[in-house]
């Protein structure tokens, strides 16, 4: 909790539960969001991710547990808040039928901003959304890459002071990613404090300043994501190939050298503290893989670590 | 950073939710204007002069009245019915489950109830300007008789309301628009043809007459009837308004709660 200390809690979530008719999607999780900072929930589908989001997004309200946004009680205080958050869903929800400045400024009609305001509001989000030029473009001729931009923008319209993000950049390419990335980071430098989900392991340690990992509806970790790598992972990973069908054969022989072993339908991975060391080492007792790759650990090792390596659909 | 949100000068929120409708409407509107007026031209043309010199030569007046002149009424019943219809089925369910916008709106300050009541109050709207337009075509046909037709946009926004209430309620919870398909085919389409719509109710055998009666249509257009030419028993006339409007009140109740229940939980 020493991070809570350093500022203002924007949101307070204590054993927060979701339960749909005989199904618990979220089991009891806690957690504190501050003031400016970026905050990530990370963890595979099914997890109880969206289900926390709708929750302090204070539109579906929890079955159990206490939760205060911006100071507020959401039970009581559901449109004020709402008033003054920002929320991108998972899809866009756009109007297809209408231009792109039609969507922010009837968007804008629901937190009733008045129409000069949101003509001015609107020419700058177009601004920051780089969508100037497609003003007047029906939303259904647009990338998705565009369409995602307009959503965050959209979710602008307010100045919310909190603003949450459902998997922001799913199904985006590269350049579409990163130009929204470096869209996010503005948004924070401004003082927007964000609550964003993804899967993306790069995007979570590109962007949170601190994160928790869900799993099975439960908080399995927390932390900022440097600190989670060296607390649940080694400083470094040693990935080996082999000329083999079944690479389980080496699992014996190499879990001398490593903290711990993971091994995989085509790799095994060594969990270590200095990987050319180890590297040598098994020169050295005459094990030869076919490739060997030494590098630092990632989230995804702590992901995959603690969320175990079965493919949840 | 001032905050230019709620600034409501003590209007209730739903009224968001009914300028949302408005705005899209001014925006996409031209498809659907000059069909609202032509198409009452043409089915007055088409029936009324063309079959309604067959039912003079055959029959005379219908119920006092001349062919053309009975069933001009029933058009504007039909047409708010079919407005409400229209309205309330495959939009709420695109809104819910294909585009999603009704999700968007409920993270802004609007609530499930907000969304219901923008919605109706919107169709409301439109059923009085779609009743506006009717009884100008109609009266230039020469069947008004009497003042009371000036209340003929209050019921076509009385039975558009009475329609798309409950069926926006039962669009929020349906998974697919099979069930959409059905209720036109086996609802409207015989309450449109039925409904002592195109012929008096005395035309049907006496056990049929019942289930005519139960119609929800029939209430519709025997009211706008009663109005056009002036005539109805007060007790028939406040039997329709109520029928009419406890399906309103109902569906509005029963739309609170599916909606809520789809949206937010």
């Amino acid at each position: 909790m020493k991070y809570a200390a350093m500022s203002e809690p924007i949101l307070e979530a204590h054993e927060l539960v979701k339960r749909f008719d005989d199904f618990e999607a979220v089991k009891g999780v806690s957690f504190t969001v501050n003031r400016g900072e970026t905050f990530g929930f990370l963890g595979p589908n099914g997890a109880g991710k969206t289900s926390t989001m709708r929750m302090i997004s204070a539109v579906s309200r929890p079955t159990s547990g206490t939760l205060t946004i911006l100071g507020l009680d959401p039970g009581s205080h559901g449109p004020e808040i709402r008033g003054r958050l920002g929320v991108v869903p998972q899809e866009d929800t756009l109007e297809l039928e209408l231009s792109v400045r039609q969507n922010l400024e009837m968007f804008g009609r629901y937190f009733d901003i008045s129409r000069d305001i949101l003509r001015a509001r609107a020419t700058e989000l177009l601004d920051f959304a780089q969508l100037s030029d497609r003003a007047n473009d029906k939303v259904d001729d647009l990338s998705g890459g565009m369409k995602r931009r307009l959503t965050i923008a959209r979710a602008l319209i307010n100045q919310p002071e909190l603003l949450i993000l459902d998997e922001p950049t799913t199904g985006l390419d590269p350049q579409a990613r990163h130009l929204l990335w470096e869209r996010l980071y503005r948004l924070k430098r401004d003082g927007v404090t964000q609550i964003i989900t993804t899967h993306y392991m790069d995007e979570a340690e590109q962007l949170c300043d601190r994160l928790v990992v869900m799993d099975h509806g439960t908080i399995v970790a927390e932390g900022p994501p440097r600190e989670l790598i060296a607390l649940h992972s080694t400083r470094e990973v040693v990935e080996l190939r082999f000329d083999t069908d079944s690479p389980e054969e080496f699992n014996s022989r190499l879990r001398q050298f490593a903290q711990r072993v993971e091994v995989l339908p085509d790799r095994i991975l060594l969990y270590v503290d200095a990987g050319d060391d180890t590297l040598r080492e098994i020169h050295e007792v005459g094990i030869v893989p076919a490739s060997a790759l030494v590098r630092r650990s990632s989230l995804e090792d702590v992901f995959l670590h603690l969320t175990g390596r079965t493919l949840v659909d | 950073m001032t905050n230019p949100i709620d600034v409501s000068l003590g209007w209730p929120r739903w009224r968001r939710s009914w300028w949302y409708h408005a705005t899209y409407y001014a925006q996409t509107w031209r498809g659907s204007v000059a069909s609202s007026v032509l198409y009452p031209i043409f089915f007055l043309a088409a029936l009324g002069i063309g079959v309604g010199k067959l039912v003079t030569a055959h029959t005379g007046l219908v119920q006092g009245q001349t062919y053309i002149h009975f069933i001009a009424p029933s058009l504007l019943a039909t047409t708010t019915m079919q407005l409400g219809e229209g309205e309330s089925m495959w939009p709420v369910l695109a809104a819910i489950k294909w585009i999603r916008t009704y999700h968007a709106a409920v993270a802004t300050p609007l609530e499930p109830e907000d969304i219901l009541y923008g919605k109706l109050a919107w169709v409301v709207t439109r059923a009085l300007a779609t009743g506006v337009v009717y009884t100008i075509v109609i009266g230039s046909f020469g069947a008004l008789q009497s003042w009371w037709c000036l209340t003929l946009p209050l019921i076509g926004a009385l039975i558009t309301l009475a329609f798309s209430a409950p069926l926006v309620a039962f669009a929020a919870t349906a998974q697919s628009d099979g069930s959409f398909t059905a209720i036109y085919r086996f609802a409207f389409v015989p309450m449109f043809l039925f409904s002592a719509t195109f012929f008096p109710v005395s035309s049907y055998p006496g056990y049929l007459r019942p289930i005519v009666q139960f119609m929800p249509l029939y209430h519709g257009v025997a009211l706008a009837r009663a109005a056009a030419f002036g005539d109805g028993s007060f007790g028939a006339i406040i039997f329709h308004i109520v029928f009419l409007v406890v399906m309103a009140v109902a569906g509005i109740f029963w739309g609170r709660h599916t909606m809520r229940r789809r949206l937010v939980d």
